[in-house]
């Protein structure tokens, strides 16, 4: 059976950093079996280099860096309660003067407090552990933090790849550039309002002679709308009791 | 005479020994690299918007195509993430048919990355003989998906299907004679099982057979040795893993030191490097061709003695068997949601890593409930190699970041993602 609850090693490391750390890292809870951590953006440099230098903890290794954008985080693109009148609708809504209604139906109980997060995994090769660090950006629309490049190097490209897909800019950082998409880019492609197809797309034109960008000529269409169901089995407490 | 300058090479992204479509702009200082400033994103697919736009199995298929030499793997660490928010795990006998396949894929990436490196730096025949056994274990993905590379064989809650008992055989056509096609059909008259012993029996004997090609080999030696050296420390700064890592003498495996599946009821050991440079990762690679040759004779063992199912009895999350379609409304309406809408996964996050042949493969899921994943992250141990090229080759020779490329082992499914 998976476990999803800590193992005492790992609580014993979640008390040292609560005891370390107090209020700036607030633990998260959604993570079975492993620990998880908010930080504050303010405090996020200090606290990197204490969970790297403290001897208790030793994160040496900084393994993954991300982006995450949570401006549809939650939301339906189906009902799933309750029976209509007129059948379900495919759930693609194609463009706005359609008839149909958006469906945009908050239901997850976790409500992030900004859109724009970057979250950071530590291992420590020296105690075997793992943690997860979580920061959300303070303004919405020009996401900033500080970089971590200094503390573990192999932030650098981690930073960059952030920065190309979801324009968080990360202040310090040697060279952000753009790193995974084509040069000449507009746009973060990994934001949840940048269309999965695109917005140009690029072909050779005989008469000019060389390759053009014109606007996608393709639609955008849903194959699977997005649904969240209720499942009773996942309720705490309940679990492995369902009768699946 | 006017004054020498350095000047600025390009190299690929049409390059044979840029493994796919790296390209490299180096600044020169006659021979000598003075900076080397990689451009990677050619491959860019955008693997992991596209898995949020689709039910969470239907993505697995994208996880074979990262790194596309070693498939298995890929598909097991997006595969664990999964099972990790469900809160599930598959059979044991699900567990011992992955970690065979694990590391069959092992062997598969090494000799891929042998016949390669040792292609890039000079040397050719080694290509030849590691395509030869590669040919085998292709084989060997095939009788058990379908299909030689992209498998599709993982799924949540298990693998696809069981073991196969007959091992497909050379068919008879008029250019082949009896006799050859007895000797191609030898190893396959048994089952799969017969067949993946038989091939670790033999095997063993031809890494032997590598090695004289290469260990002592003058000119090997001359490519290799003190080239692209890295420190412990540095090692763990620029976020290295798997071969990269053990090269530069750190024990660290997740299979021993975070043991996922029934890795802990496996023996086989951790070869470790020593000075850090391409000969000692080389090295590595060797040893690690061998313990998994082990593990899979141990695998083999242990599953043919312990039949049983393969996939959980979970209808929410697998599918059911045809037979039980047939005449059972329940599994109509499973089967149906199953395949149209999917299975929703609770709310939450998961880090799933599984030592992949290259390293850390790491699979960071987040999950608002839906039958999508909300974001999902692969962290790719190739990324963080290809980032310290620039560490690797300073001062070296132009002819050294062949080697350099070659001892990363990179593969742009992955990186590019």
């Amino acid at each position: 059976m998976a476990t999803t609850e800590l193992t005492e090693r790992y609580l014993r490391l979640a008390e040292t950093i609560a005891s370390r750390f107090g209020s700036r890292l607030t633990r998260l809870t959604d993570s079975p079996g492993e620990l998880s951590y908010e930080v504050a953006p303010a405090s996020l440099l200090e606290c990197c280099e204490e969970l790297r230098d403290t001897e208790e903890l030793g994160f040496e290794m900084l393994m993954d860096l991300c982006g995450v954008d949570y401006s549809e985080y939650g939301r339906d693109e189906w009902r799933t309660d309750g029976a209509t009148a007129t059948g379900f609708s495919r759930g693609v809504i194609a463009s706005p003067d359609d008839g149909e209604e958006p469906l945009d139906i908050a239901n997850a109980r976790y409500e992030p407090p900004a859109r724009f997060a970057v979250v950071y995994h530590l291992l420590s090769l020296t105690h075997n552990h793992r943690a997860r660090l979580k920061v959300f950006c303070e303004d919405d629309e020009q996401p900033m933090l500080d970089s971590v490049t200094g503390i573990w190097a192999s932030a650098d490209w981690y930073e960059r790849e952030a920065f190309d897909l979801f324009g968080i800019l990360f202040r310090g950082h040697p060279d952000l550039r753009r790193i995974l998409t084509d040069y000449g880019f507009i746009g973060h492609p990994f934001r949840k309002d940048f269309p999965l197809i695109g917005n140009v797309e690029m072909r050779y034109d005989p008469e000019k002679g060389r390759v053009i960008y014109e606007p996608v000529s393709i639609e955008p269409r849903t194959l699977v709308p997005k649904v969240i169901r209720d499942d009773a089995r996942y309720e705490s407490g309940l679990k492995d009791g369902g009768d699946a | 005479m006017p004054e020498i300058q350095n000047f600025t090479l390009n190299f690929g992204p049409q390059h044979p020994a840029a493994h796919g479509v790296l390209r490299l702009v180096l600044e020169m200082d006659g021979e000598v690299i003075q900076k080397a400033d990689p451009h990677v994103g050619l491959l860019h697919r955008a693997t992991e918007k596209l898995a949020e736009s689709k039910p969470f199995n239907q993505s697995i298929g994208y996880m074979d195509r990262l790194d596309y030499v070693s498939m298995m793997c890929n598909e097991h660490g997006y595969v664990l993430a999964i099972e990790k928010l469900l809160g599930i795990a598959a059979p044991v006998r699900a567990q011992y048919i992955r970690v065979m396949f694990d590391e069959i894929t092992r062997i598969l990436n090494h000799l891929l990355w042998l016949g390669t490196h040792g292609l890039d730096i000079g040397a050719m025949t080694m290509f030849l003989y590691c395509f030869r056994e590669r040919e085998d274990l292709m084989d060997v993905y095939e009788a058990v998906s379908g299909t030689r590379m992209h498998a599709t064989y993982y799924r949540p809650g298990g693998v696809y299907r069981d073991l196969p008992e007959r091992m497909p055989k050379y068919q008879k056509f008029s250019g082949r004679s009896e006799k050859e096609l007895a000797r191609l059909n030898e190893a396959r008259e048994g089952s799969l099982l017969d067949f993946i012993e038989a091939f670790v029996d033999r095997f063993p004997a031809r890494v032997d057979e590598y090695e004289t090609l290469f260990t002592d080999n003058r000119i090997w030696k001359q490519r290799t040795v003190n080239i692209g050296v890295v420190s412990p420390e540095r090692a763990m700064q620029l976020g290295f893993s798997g071969p990269m890592l053990r090269g530069s003498g750190v024990a660290w495996d997740l299979r021993k030191t975070q043991p996922y599946e029934v890795y802990d009821q496996v023996d086989f050991d951790i070869p470790v490097g020593v000075n850090g440079d391409c000969y000692d990762r080389y090295l590595v690679r060797i040893e690690e061709m061998r313990e998994s040759a082990k593990i899979i004779r141990q695998c083999a063992a242990w599953l043919r003695d312990n039949p049983g199912s393969v996939m959980l009895e979970d209808r929410k999350i697998t599918p059911p068997t045809r037979i039980e379609m047939k005449d059972d409304m329940e599994s109509l309406i499973h089967h149906f949601k199953l395949f149209t809408e999917g299975y929703c996964v609770p709310e939450g996050e998961a880090y799933a890593a599984v030592e992949h042949p290259k390293g850390e493969f790491g699979v960071y899921m987040v999950s608002d409930g839906s039958n999508k994943p909300y974001r999902l992250k692969v962290r790719a141990p190739g990324f963080a190699h290809i980032a310290s090229m620039n560490e690797m080759v300073q001062g070296h020779m132009l002819a050294d970041v062949v080697a350099v490329i070659g001892t990363q082992d990179i593969v742009f499914g992955e990186i590019d993602r």
